[in-house]
């Protein structure tokens, strides 16, 4: 039985393959043997950021490669890298404020509100929502708006005021999770019991126990309940 | 797309028991009952997938055939390359740029040793970004690190090196503390107090999380910090062969630049593998949940090299892979959308299982459930899968949780137009995790001197099974400590003449023993081409 094929453009030449694979199996399928533009092939490394158009529609659409299915007329390219700023810094010595950001990433302050970023985004992240709350210094509203990116560089590429978004989130999430996020004490007790030998007792009587003793342990757990 | 009527409904069964499901739980398995399930339907003890190694430390020992093609395969170097042009001389080379080779890099680079870092994709290309469900660590009051000690050992059928079980559960505190401190976004109370659940085969709620993105959390920290150090790093830079020296010793490597096929040399005092496993060799054609690179090369190279493997028999198999749609099957669906509470329905609408046994244990009842009983789900490509009954966590736990902690999975059913809020989705085993790996003391160091192994490449303290949220935890307790190890002692390294005689030799050995698969070693990437594309390639070659 012969499969019903789609025809994509991939940098303008057309390829023709069976319908439903994604955008990367179609490329493998089309005979592409792939190193830049293939990391994960699961969703999660932004290694694949495709811009496509379809038929008929002037909109420029997005997605990875890995995740999105590739359609009959599809006019692709991947964007594997795009070149970027990225500051260096010592996240312990930074203050959590405005400040930090528009010193070292003084072009956050050049957003001409054009939304653009948050259109490219596979994630559909709200890119330009973070970035107004990147200039107020609401780190907090950073972190958790661009928590889910991926970096993989499309709202960059896209941005008419040239600010690399996704640096200024790790950025952001580092200052929060390091200064204003409250540090786990609960850890910090533990680590301070492991470091002064309290823990060495019962992790040595526990390696020094028999094949039977360990096993009759284990059947013998007490399992904590889940607390709802 | 969505689902199609048969499948909706197989559906209708799953909703029709829920609300007497709701509240109970499939009781555990005892240990007998456990192993009788191993024995009978774990894809490790299928016969005709493995054979046995006739070279090398490991001559004797039965591995994957998939991975036995690769170890008796050719080297991609002749062992005459002239090593006389030092391309990089350092104190410490780190092959592999995930979890385990980050950390590495920055414990060596802060203690003051020269690092080069290679990695053959991105740096931060590996399995660590795609780890959804968490971190372990004991850390709360009604946990210790000897409690989750015996957790591990269980998990491993007993058989775990105990000095690494203790290695990572009393490091393992620590190593939160240190991600906490570099800016880790973990999953927190107000108060600062961590989030922890249960993962298969936990006896305290242990595990850590960064919603469902804790891999990737964990990834592009670390990938950040390292930046911000300026530690000298090459993307798209394989390591073809370990180099020796006329000492014994573990000196350098030879390196292949992924784009220009060229080929360069490197001298150091110690050699960090952390190159990651071997998922993409997709044993026993199963599919897998692992990124492109996944695919045994530090084994190769360090095997050649001298170095001993263990556990390499025993294969993870996640239980819940993706098994609809087609598009993304075998993709991972994390553990903790059990650990929220979703259970394991099979077609009837029955419980089969204790959802949180270890991944052994449930990955071979859903086989049961499927192969021998029939009582699975067949989709319109032929894919078997029981359902997870995913609905069930925001009626334990309230509307929103999905989307707070599983944004990552309920993205991906979404892009597939399928809500896992509102349908289940249909799952089945996937190869995840080589549970074994090249055998390491707990300083990292393997069998060769100068040689050390930290994350998935290693082997012996997961035993032949590994628990949910111990890999992060691993990447990060043995990075560190090779980290630190090597910048230890380079000082004291005193190196002879570098070598490729071990390459010499090993090929001579297979050549004796008849072994030889014609394959070309390490892989370096998969090949996903069609051999009908293949056969019409110019070269003749994939």
């Amino acid at each position: 039985m012969a499969a019903e094929t789609v025809q994509f453009y991939l940098m303008g030449k057309p390829h023709a393959v069976p319908k439903g694979l994604t955008i990367q199996k179609a490329m493998e399928y089309a005979g592409f043997r792939q190193l830049r533009g293939c990391g994960c092939r699961g969703g999660f490394c932004g290694a694949c950021g495709t811009v496509y158009r379809t038929a008929g529609d002037y909109k420029l659409k997005v997605g990875l490669a890995c995740q999105t299915v590739v359609e009959d007329q599809m006019y692709l390219a991947l964007i594997p890298f795009f070149p970027a700023v990225k500051a260096n810094y010592s996240i312990e010595d930074l203050p959590p404020t405005a400040e930090t950001i528009i010193s070292l990433y003084p072009e956050v302050l050049r957003c001409v509100g054009c939304n653009s970023c948050r259109k490219v985004c596979p994630q559909e992240i709200e890119v330009m929502r973070y970035i107004a709350a990147a200039q107020r210094g609401d780190i907090a509203r950073v972190a958790n708006l661009s928590f889910d990116c991926l970096m993989c560089g499309l709202c960059a590429s896209r941005c008419p005021a040239e600010i690399v978004q996704y640096n200024v989130a790790i950025l952001a999430r580092r200052l929060y999770s390091r200064h204003i996020a409250k540090p786990a004490v609960h850890l910090a007790a533990r680590v301070e019991e492991i470091e002064r030998g309290g823990c060495d007792a019962d992790l040595a009587s526990m390696m020094a126990a028999t094949d039977a003793d360990l096993k009759r342990m284990y059947a013998a757990r007490v399992i904590e309940p889940e607390e709802l | 797309m969505g689902y199609d009527a048969q499948l909706l409904e197989s559906i209708r069964r799953v909703e029709a028991t829920r609300s007497t499901r709701m509240g109970q739980q499939f009781s555990r398995l005892t240990a007998d009952e456990k192993t009788a399930l191993l024995k009978g339907y774990h894809p490790d003890y299928k016969a005709g997938t493995m054979r046995e190694l006739a070279v090398g430390p490991n001559a004797g020992d039965r591995v994957p055939h998939e991975l036995a093609d690769l170890l008796e395969g050719r080297s991609r170097i002749d062992p005459d390359f002239d090593l006389s042009c030092i391309d990089y001389d350092v104190d410490v080379l780190v092959i592999g740029g995930g979890g385990a080779g980050t950390s590495a890099a920055i414990l060596a680079h802060e203690r003051g040793a020269k690092v080069l870092l290679v990695t053959k994709l991105r740096l931060g290309d590996a399995n660590t970004m795609m780890a959804q469900g968490g971190i372990q660590a004991a850390d709360k009051p009604n946990d210790s690190p000897a409690i989750h000690y015996l957790d591990v050992m269980g998990g491993g059928g007993f058989q775990n090196i105990p000095e690494l079980v203790a290695a990572l559960t009393k490091d393992a505190p620590a190593a939160i503390k240190w991600l906490e401190e570099l800016g880790a976004m973990f999953d927190k109370q107000p108060d600062g107090t961590m989030v922890s659940i249960h993962g298969g085969g936990t006896a305290r709620r242990r595990m850590h999380s960064a919603r469902d993105y804790s891999g990737a959390e964990i990834m592009r920290t670390l990938r950040d910090e390292f930046r911000n150090r300026q530690i000298p790093y090459r993307e798209f830079t394989s390591a073809v062969e370990l180099l020796l020296d006329s000492k014994g010793q573990c000196a350098g490597a030879v390196l292949c630049d992924m784009e220009t096929e060229e080929l360069r040399v490197v001298r150091a005092k110690a050699v960090i593998l952390a190159t990651g496993g071997m998922g993409r060799l997709h044993v026993q054609q199963f599919p897998c949940t692992n990124h492109y690179g996944a695919t045994a090369d530090g084994l190769v190279i360090g095997y050649r090299a001298g170095a001993k493997m263990v556990f390499m028999d025993a294969v993870q198999y996640h239980p819940t892979g993706v098994a609809y749609p087609e598009q993304i099957v075998g993709q991972l669906v994390t553990e903790k959308v059990r650990g929220l509470g979703a259970q394991l329905v099979n077609a009837k609408g029955e419980c089969f299982i204790f959802d949180l046994e270890t991944r052994d244990t449930v990955s071979s009842a859903i086989i049961r459930e499927c192969l021998e009983r029939k009582n699975g789900v067949q989709t319109n490509t032929g894919m078997h899968g029981v359902w997870l009954d995913s609905p069930m966590i925001e009626m334990i736990r309230g509307d929103g949780t999905i989307a707070k902690a599983l944004p990552a999975m309920m993205r991906q059913y979404a892009r597939f137009d399928i809500d896992m809020r509102r349908l289940p989705i249909l799952v089945y085993p996937t190869q995840h995790y080589q549970n074994g790996g090249l055998l390491i003391a707990a300083d990292s160091e393997t069998v060769v001197p100068n040689l050390y192994a930290a994350g998935e490449v290693s082997g012996g303290v997961h035993g032949r099974n590994r628990l949910m949220g111990n890999s992060l935890l691993d990447i990060i307790v043995f990075g560190r400590r090779a980290g630190m190890a090597v910048a230890e002692r380079i000082g004291n390294v005193k190196q002879g003449t570098l070598t490729l005689d071990h390459v010499r030799g090993y090929q001579a050995d297979l050549m004796a023993a008849g072994r030889d698969s014609g394959q070309k070693a390490p892989m370096l990437l998969p090949n996903y081409l069609r051999p009908e594309t293949i056969g019409r390639r110019g070269n003749g070659q994939g």
